[in-house]
This record gives C-alpha cells, sequence and structure tokens, in this order.
C-alpha cells in the first residue's frame, strides 16, 4: 500500500492532481491511500514552494503544475 | 490532460529535431500573424453593414484584435513557459538567500518576472523564502512584481497599445515593486508574522541543478500554452468584445471629464476600484484601452489596471494564514500608495 499526499490550498490543479493519481493508480492495481494536505504549515514542512506538490511515501516527487501521465505512471510502476 | 494523442513515429519525430519544430512553428506564426489584417478587413465586408458606421467599426476592432492577441499570447506563453523552466522557484530562492537588502529588491522584482507563479502557490512560496532567511522585504519585492508584471500584461499590453506603454509598464511595475519591497523592509514588521511562521525551523537553501534537455523545456512551453491560454481565452474574448462596443458607440472625448487628467480624484478612485476588483489582465486591458481611447488619462488607466492586477481580495484572503491584519495593511497601504504615485507622475509629465 502506497502513501500519496497531494499538498495544495484546493486549488483546480490540486483536485485535478489527485484525481489523476486515482485513476492512474485505478488503472494500473496498485492500493493507494490518498490524502489531501492543505494545512500551509504542513505543505512547508516538506519544503515544497510551488503548488501542488506530491508526496508518495514521506517523499517529494512532484512540486508545481499537474504532473504529466507519464510522470504519474512512472510512480507506480513495479 | 493528456495532451495530443500523437502517433508514436510522430511524437519520436519531433523529439529527434526539437529545433526544427521550433524554427517551423515560428515561420507559420508569423505567417498567422501578417495575414490577420487583410483578413479581419475582408471578413467584415461579408457582413451587410458600412464599415464606418458604429457597428462595422466594433465588428472590426473585434475581429482584428480578439485573433490577434491570442496568437501574442499563444506565442509569448510558449517562450515564457521555456523561460520560466530555467527559473525554478528554488533557483530563485537560492539566488535571493542570505543577501542584503537593496540589490536584493531589484532581483527579487526581476526573477519575480520569470519565475512561474501562480496565486494559489504565493502562501506556500512565501513561507519557502522566510524559512531560507530571505528577508521580508525582498520577498515582498518578489510578490508584488511576479503577479503583476506578468507576461499576459504585457502581451495584451503590447498587442493593444505597443511597446512603448508595455515597457513603461513593465519599468514601472519593477519601480513599485523595488520601492514597496524597500519600504516595508524598512519598517521592521517581522513581529507581525504569524507566530507559527515565526517559528518555523529555519533551513539552508539548498539547489541542486537537474539537467533538463530543450525538449523537456519545450514541452513545458507547450503544457504553459494549454493551461494558461487554455484559461485566459474567454477573458480575452469578453474584454475585448467590451472593449470594442466601447469603440464603436462610446463618443470620443465622452470619459475626459471623469477619467482624464484634470480630475484629480479620479487616480484615487480608480485604486478605490481597482483593488477588489478580481479580474485578470487579460480581461481588464481591452476595456482599458477602450477607456484610454475615449479621452482617459494614461495616469489613471495604468493605476486602475495595476491595481486590478497587484492587489487582490482572494490573495490577501490567502495571505492572512500567515500575515497579521497589520501586516496586510502596510502591504496593501504601501503597494497602493506606489500605484497612486505611478498615476499621479503619469497625469502630471504627459
Amino acid at each position: 500500500m502506497k502513501k500519496v499526499q497531494v499538498l495544495g490550498s484546493g486549488c483546480a490543479n490540486c483536485k485535478r492532481t489527485a484525481q489523476l493519481i486515482q485513476m492512474v493508480a485505478d488503472a494500473r492495481g496498485v492500493p493507494i491511500t490518498l490524502e489531501k494536505v492543505e494545512d500551509f504549515q504542513q505543505i512547508a514542512s516538506f519544503g515544497v514552494m510551488y503548488t501542488p506538490g506530491v508526496v508518495i511515501d514521506g517523499a517529494v516527487v512532484h512540486a508545481g503544475g499537474v504532473p504529466s501521465n507519464e510522470k504519474i505512471e512512472s510512480w507506480f510502476a513495479q | 490532460m493528456t495532451g495530443l494523442p500523437l502517433p508514436p513515429s510522430h511524437a519520436a519525430g519531433w523529439r529527434a529535431h526539437p529545433r526544427l519544430l521550433l524554427a517551423t512553428g515560428a515561420i507559420a506564426w508569423i505567417g498567422l500573424y501578417r495575414l490577420l489584417a487583410p483578413a479581419s478587413e475582408s471578413l467584415v465586408g461579408l457582413f451587410p453593414i458600412d464599415r464606418a458606421s458604429h457597428v462595422g467599426t466594433s465588428l472590426q476592432f473585434f475581429l482584428y484584435d480578439a485573433p490577434k492577441v491570442l496568437l501574442l499570447l499563444t506565442g509569448i506563453v510558449f517562450l515564457m513557459g521555456i523561460i520560466n523552466s530555467y527559473f525554478t522557484p528554488e533557483r530563485t530562492r537560492a539566488l535571493l538567500a542570505g543577501r542584503r537588502e537593496g540589490v536584493a529588491n531589484v532581483l527579487a522584482a526581476s526573477l519575480g518576472v520569470v519565475t512561474p507563479f501562480c496565486s494559489c502557490s504565493a502562501v506556500p512560496l512565501f513561507l519557502g523564502f522566510v524559512q531560507a532567511g530571505v528577508p521580508l522585504g525582498v520577498t515582498f519585492s518578489f510578490l508584488i512584481a511576479a503577479p503583476m508584471v506578468n507576461e499576459i500584461a504585457l502581451t495584451l499590453l503590447f498587442g493593444l497599445f505597443g511597446w512603448r506603454i508595455a515597457l513603461l509598464y513593465l519599468s514601472l511595475g519593477l519601480g513599485v515593486a523595488i520601492i514597496a519591497g524597500g519600504v516595508l523592509g524598512r519598517m521592521r514588521l517581522e513581529k507581525y508574522l504569524e507566530t507559527w511562521v515565526r517559528n518555523m525551523p529555519r533551513g539552508v537553501a539548498a539547489y541542486d541543478a537537474q539537467h533538463v534537455s530543450f525538449v523537456d523545456r519545450m514541452a513545458s512551453g507547450a503544457q504553459a500554452v494549454r493551461e494558461i491560454v487554455g484559461k485566459v481565452w474567454p477573458y480575452v474574448i469578453v474584454g475585448i468584445a467590451v472593449g470594442a462596443l466601447i469603440h464603436g458607440f462610446v463618443p470620443q472625448d465622452y470619459l475626459a471629464s471623469v477619467m482624464g487628467k484634470e480630475a484629480w480624484w479620479s487616480v484615487p478612485l480608480a485604486v478605490l476600484i481597482g483593488v477588489p476588483l478580481y479580474s485578470n489582465a487579460a480581461g481588464v486591458i481591452p476595456v482599458v484601452q477602450a477607456l484610454l481611447a475615449k479621452g482617459a488619462a494614461l495616469g489613471t488607466v495604468l493605476a486602475f489596471m495595476m491595481s486590478v492586477i497587484a492587489l487582490s481580495l482572494p490573495e490577501l484572503v490567502i495571505l492572512r494564514k500567515v500575515l497579521t491584519p497589520r501586516l496586510i495593511a502596510a502591504f496593501v497601504g504601501v503597494v497602493s500608495a506606489g500605484i497612486l504615485l505611478v498615476g499621479y507622475v503619469f497625469n502630471a509629465v504627459l
């Protein structure tokens, strides 16, 4: 089970990012828990300055803009 | 967003020759741009209306300016997407960390223009700067310049007013950001940050450069076009349509008494109306251009434009999470004062 966190203040791009991740994970059959982190203090603690950011199992894998499909796919490649 | 469904061979083709694609694109773009004026005239000719009538004037204005601005926007947003990819927020922060105020304010305002920025990222960016020890006044210079002097505003100004006004806006916007940031820095406002912000652990601003290929930079340019032009085109259309109606139907010099140079109160009024108004540059500039043509003074119009773009209520609400009301008041006060000054100086000089 991968723990995915989407960092962002709830803007359209952040919601879209969360949706895309859920879609790709479902399509690949990778079980994930998806959490949206909207608290600025918590976002800052990851050192992310440009939202949306994506954290997988505690590591920042993306920051700034909606990630591309290929990029999301690469996170769930076995 | 899945991008264009190109067949694999095709996609591999452009990845192998990015510069060829860029050159072809540039030639096609210039060709289209040159076609605009004759195309719009002949298009208006197809309608059974008098070219010199109110409707004819409005229609020609719309049919020429809407595609022109959209075409300019596409080209410039693409180039800015490529330029932005060289200036990540992390790199900008590393450039600003540990610098003394003064020169750093100039640097911060300039970096504000080229670093990718969206108002929903204002707070994480602010926190990141503070954490890395970027002085508060320098951070403000960045935060004022980034939304105010952006490629959308500059493109519209260039397309509708010409390069002189675009350059003027660029230098005045930078001037306001540098001076307002400098003044805010002198005011020693650190104690008015929210407590948890002051108590955040301070870190070093390390920046490890990753190699990014030119193909990837072009891809981020294309993504910027999809995201930005995809979002602002309705504003451009509506803004230019309203502008076209003003052009065609409002009598010449109608606005001179209300928004002209003689009306001293028009500048503060413009700022007062502009601050809470939330629109983006794309919607407001075409309207402003039409107002100018009908006798409004340039200083008044510039002040209005700057206050709409630089200060917006939603952004202030977000900033409230990290700044106390006193600090927000100081921020709005100093920036508005700078914009007022720009308005008055312009009305006096021109």
